[in-house]
């Protein structure tokens, strides 16, 4: 019964951020803030994750194809179509998660505590959508360009893991990954990568919101956050599998 | 003026406010005094909205504010400035920033007209050039004067001050109650302020609004509650040294 009290809290949380803004302005200036903090700050962590996700599945793919009537270019097709389906969208957002979603939750939670929200209100603010819509905004136009500079990286990962180690030369590796592209591929990560912008940004926003008490919850809520992100992230990615492909 | 009519507000099983009933003045500094847990903390929050009492009316100028659609009650919120216990200025922006915040949401004023009441407000609290310090950079004294200056940003009609001395040393509590007075009288403020404080109520209060175990045990003006015979009271203020 409590999955539901809190699944309704927080449709009610999302419906309550949707009011007549007081100045426009103000909120598109926050969400290119928010864009910048989601987006241009997570970049150095995406890059390394993406680069060393798809060096490590160049090398254990060549480990698992033993049979020499295999031809190596197949490394290049399943490194990335294994890069843009998965590893590029989920891999990135569960860090996301981590990351960004932990960062929001803190952040509104502390605000909660400390009467900053109530400030908010008093003053005739919608807080909910002064402080989190901004945030889901920016979440889901940044968190697919994040992915798609993923995408790009983790197949150079890639790439240059084969090239470094010997296992094939890049024309080989380039000849795979073109001869197996399709771009449904990527209209489907960037799927993916949208409904799990939208995910780690209102769930950790809800979190947040909802925080009651001083420190030791405003931490509780942001693990909270990460968890319940990740999760939902799982279970979406399962959905959106089954429903595309 | 704000008068509150049989107000009640129940957490679960307890009654923290029971048929509350007192009026607010303009130009007056109202205090609503009580212990810990007397219920004068919710009172407050039920009168800017922040919690949604369970019965009774709440009027500002006759008009409820508790059965009243969301644009009507945020028309009645921008009349209101409030400063809170722990001040709530907002961590990631400046004082400057904080105290134009109101006025960047509410006013169609241009930047340098913003400024000047920025400065203006700044300086009516004696914290110029102040601008451009962080919350994390000022005093628990400065951080309640930058959030009064945030508070009388858009002129307000009604102050809400819950409990604007604590955690201060007696000297800045004084420069706070000063201030509180000053800016009632010269702007005729509807000031409502939470305060355990006996030394604020006499200094500077005119009414006085008294809670005890959630019923408004006592309404009315400053003298006749020093001469009060209630027990309550006596006990009360001879507790609080003004009675020994």
């Amino acid at each position: 019964m409590m999955l539901f009290y809190h699944f309704g809290r927080y449709l009610i949380f999302l419906v309550s951020m949707f009011s007549k803004p007081e100045k426009l302005g103000i909120y598109l200036s926050r969400t290119f803030s928010e864009m910048v903090s989601i987006g241009i700050n997570s970049l150095p962590i995406v890059a390394i994750i993406a680069v060393f996700s798809g060096g490590v599945s160049t090398i254990q793919t060549s480990y698992q194809l033993i049979a020499s009537w295999i031809s190596k270019t197949i490394i290049g097709s399943i490194v990335s179509d294994t890069v843009i389906l998965e590893f590029a969208p989920t891999i990135t957002c569960l860090v996301l998660a981590g990351k960004v979603g932990s960062s929001i939750a803190s952040e509104i939670g502390t605000m909660k505590v400390s009467e900053q929200v109530d400030a908010l209100e008093v003053m005739g603010i919608n807080s909910a959508g002064y402080l989190a819509l901004p945030k889901i905004v920016a979440g889901v136009i940044t968190v697919p360009l994040l992915i798609i500079a993923a995408m790009f990286l983790g197949i150079w990962g890639g790439l240059m893991a084969g090239v470094a180690t010997g296992i094939l030369p890049i024309e080989m590796f380039m000849e795979g990954a073109r001869s197996s592209f399709k771009e449904f591929n990527v209209f489907f990560a960037l799927i993916k990568a949208t409904s799990f912008g939208f995910i780690i940004t209102s769930i950790s926003s809800f979190q947040g919101y909802y925080t009651e008490g001083g420190a030791l919850e405003v931490g509780k809520s942001s693990t909270n956050a990460v968890v319940y992100s990740s999760v939902m992230i799982l279970c979406a990615d399962y959905v959106i599998a089954q429903l595309f492909l | 003026m704000i008068e509150i009519k049989e107000l009640n507000k129940s957490f679960g099983d307890k009654h923290v406010l029971k048929n509350i009933n007192t009026s607010f003045y303009p130009g007056n500094v109202n205090v609503v005094i009580g212990a810990s847990g007397s219920g004068k903390s919710v009172l407050m929050k039920c009168m800017v909205g922040l919690v949604i009492p369970d019965e009774g009316e709440i009027l500002y100028n006759g008009q409820d504010f508790v059965d009243i659609d969301y644009k009507k009650k945020k028309d009645i919120r921008k009349q209101i400035g409030m400063l809170f216990q722990g001040s709530a200025l907002f961590d990631s922006l400046s004082v400057e920033e904080n105290i134009e915040f109101p006025l960047k949401m509410f006013s169609d004023m241009s930047q340098e007209e913003r400024l000047d009441r920025v400065n203006f407000c700044l300086q009516r609290v004696k914290l110029e050039n102040a601008n451009n310090l962080f919350p994390s950079e000022i005093s628990g004294g400065m951080k309640k004067r930058v959030g009064i200056a945030r508070a009388i940003a858009l002129n307000p009609k009604y102050l809400f001050c819950d409990e604007p001395n604590s955690g201060l040393d007696p000297v800045t509590s004084r420069v706070i109650d000063t201030l509180i007075e000053e800016l009632t009288e010269e702007y005729n403020i509807t000031t409502i302020m939470n305060s355990h404080d006996m030394k604020t109520l006499f200094d500077i209060g005119d009414h006085v609004t008294f809670i005890y175990k959630g019923d408004c045990a006592f309404a009315g003006n400053i003298e006749d509650f020093r001469n009060s015979d209630m027990k309550e009271i006596e006990e009360f203020l001879s507790a609080s040294y003004f009675k020994r």
